[in-house]
């Protein structure tokens, strides 16, 4: 052999040996792979019902929402009390020339102003910087056209609010609510270590990953028999025909441009509760949860054996 | 192998181009899309009504609950040459008719609408881009004034002509108009306003006579008003939606 020979030969060993301990790396992962389907049991978690009602609600939510800023951006400042003091909005999107002349997008809180072009107040829109309260990658329509806004919103508040009630209505009767849903005395006495646990982003494995933790259950009680009612009653508020026949609405909210406040509040309540439903599910497995809300079925890691040292 | 999946993808890419530029075209673009979407006027219109009957009253304020500052939206000042002669002449000659379907058409001047029975209402002006005002309001129950023209049995809709022009194009003003149908034109709340917060009617507020239909969205409520027409349909009129903002996109029923 020459030294050269010697020299490839070397070469072409070490790529072997890499090469092999790549192939244990992949029979390693796949074997634990195999181990983990082996173990994983597959749970039966959301019915037909709930997964149907699930993505209905997850349009008419997006669509509502977005409608809405495109409603807002008609008049876009919030006001307390019984009319609108546009003196004193408790926010208001609005703008301004700069010295430069250029447009500067400000929000007001209170008597507070924040300079946020490009976001509130001022944005551009086919590369034009124009006011805007929302900007138009956030409204639908996506150019100022309440008229249409109006259309969709009305559209689907009729889906979302029959969608909502066949929820609620399924939900006590096959004793979902009662049974998933309802936070019990004996959830409520392990808050503290749910939420460390949260924090700590350790989601339960085994038993306990067939249920509801106790802060999910709060979670999805409130949107669903808090939020919910409390945006459509803020909404049926802001109806002039609707103030005439259940006038005590508007005591119950403090008038009419309070229940419009309310009703923003209400929908970014509902836009925080989904940003932080779609990180729950990317920490705790997307691909897992995502098939459990289509397909019904859902993976539970099995419990960890208890680590030795 | 490989060209099978470069082609794939590059279907798929345009695929997914071609899907994004119909999303800019976007549903609100096409002509039936939006009639889908405003099928929900009428279940909206006919759920509210069967709550609302013809007699329920929209909530009435007290004087301390007026608003200091009463926005005036829509056409500030008509400013045409006939509205500003009338302005001149303080609306002595102003007349409002009523005709189309009706027995007995008639002609009112401001001081025989006024001679009629009034009524005066605290009420709250809910603009469809949000806001509201409340203001007192004074003027006579458009019932009376109907039942003394006396509407055909066909009669459906009380159809408001008004004098202020909405396009900048003098050859085509395109007057505001407006209607009701006979259930909301009839509400005891309903009337040929001329007086606001106890002052003759500014005329950014609509001078010399204004529509109040308390259970309806500002837009409802026409200004400058000067004609009443009964008719069956408003099929045949400008757009044929009812309203000038209704032949914009405004849906008709204007309870929400």
């Amino acid at each position: 052999m020459t030294s050269q020979d010697s020299a490839a030969g070397l070469k072409s060993s070490s790529v072997a040996g890499i090469e092999d301990k790549a192939r244990g790396a992949w029979r390693g992962w796949q074997e634990r792979r195999r181990t983990r389907l082996s173990n994983r049991q597959m749970f039966y978690r959301h019915t037909v019902s709930v997964r149907v009602l699930h993505w209905i609600n997850a349009i008419c939510l997006a669509i509502m929402f977005m409608s809405g800023l495109q409603i807002f951006n008609a008049h876009p400042a919030l006001y307390w009390g019984r009319y609108s003091d546009f003196d004193h909005p408790a926010l208001w999107l609005t703008s301004e020339q700069d010295p430069q002349g250029h447009l500067r997008g400000i929000t007001q809180i209170g008597t507070t102003r924040f300079d946020t072009t490009g976001w509130l107040g001022a944005s551009s829109a086919d590369g034009q910087m124009a006011e805007r309260g929302f900007p138009s990658w956030a409204t639908l329509p996506g150019p100022q056209w309440l008229a249409m806004g109006r259309l969709w919103h009305f559209f689907f508040a009729w889906i979302f609010v029959i969608n909502g009630f066949l929820f609620v209505v399924y939900a006590i009767w096959s004793r979902h609510f009662q049974r998933d849903l309802l936070p019990k005395m004996s959830d409520l006495r392990h808050l503290g270590r749910d939420i460390v646990d949260h924090i700590r982003l350790r989601f339960p494995k085994g038993e306990a990953a067939k249920h509801y933790n106790v802060l999910q259950k709060i979670a999805y009680f409130s949107v669903v028999f808090i939020l919910g009612p409390l945006i459509v009653l803020t909404g049926l508020t802001m109806s002039p025909t609707m103030d005439s026949v259940f006038p005590f609405l508007l005591w119950i909210f403090g008038g009419r441009q309070s229940a419009r406040t309310i009703h923003f509040i209400c929908a970014f309540s509902f836009l925080g509760f989904f940003i932080i439903h779609i990180v729950m599910v990317i920490l705790a497995g997307p691909w897992n949860e995502i098939r459990s809300m289509i397909t019904g079925r859902y993976a539970i890691a099995p419990e960890e054996p208890p680590h030795g040292n | 192998m490989g060209t099978d999946r470069r082609n794939f993808l590059a279907r798929a890419a345009a695929g997914a181009g071609a899907l994004a530029l119909s999303a800019c075209k976007g549903p609100s673009e096409t002509t039936w899309f939006p009639k889908v979407l405003d099928s929900a006027e009428v279940l909206t219109k006919k759920v509210q009504r069967l709550f609302a009957g013809s007699t329920t009253l929209a909530p009435e304020f007290t004087k301390a609950d007026i608003s200091p500052f009463f926005k005036a939206n829509g056409t500030l000042n008509p400013g045409t040459t006939d509205y500003n002669a009338a302005v001149a002449n303080n609306f002595q000659d102003w007349k409002i008719s009523v005709g189309g379907l009706v027995e007995h058409p008639l002609k009112l001047s401001l001081a025989e609408l006024r001679a009629l029975p009034s009524r005066s209402q605290i009420t709250r002006h809910d603009c469809v881009e949000g806001w509201s005002c409340i203001g007192e309001w004074t003027g006579a129950p458009l019932k009376n004034i109907l039942a003394l023209a006396v509407p055909r049995a066909n009669a459906r809709y009380v159809v408001f002509y008004c004098a202020d022009p909405m396009s900048g194009d003098p050859t085509d003003p395109q007057y505001y108009y407006e209607s009701l149908d006979l259930i909301e034109a009839c509400h005891p709340q309903t009337i040929l306003a001329y007086d606001m917060n106890g002052e003759a009617l500014s005329v950014p507020h609509g001078a010399p006579v204004r529509l109040r239909c308390e259970r309806q969205l500002g837009y409802k409520h026409a200004n400058n008003v000067q004609r009443l027409e009964l008719a069956e349909s408003f099929d045949h009129i400008n757009g044929g939606n009812g309203g000038y903002w209704e032949d914009n996109g405004y849906t008709w029923w204007a309870g929400i």
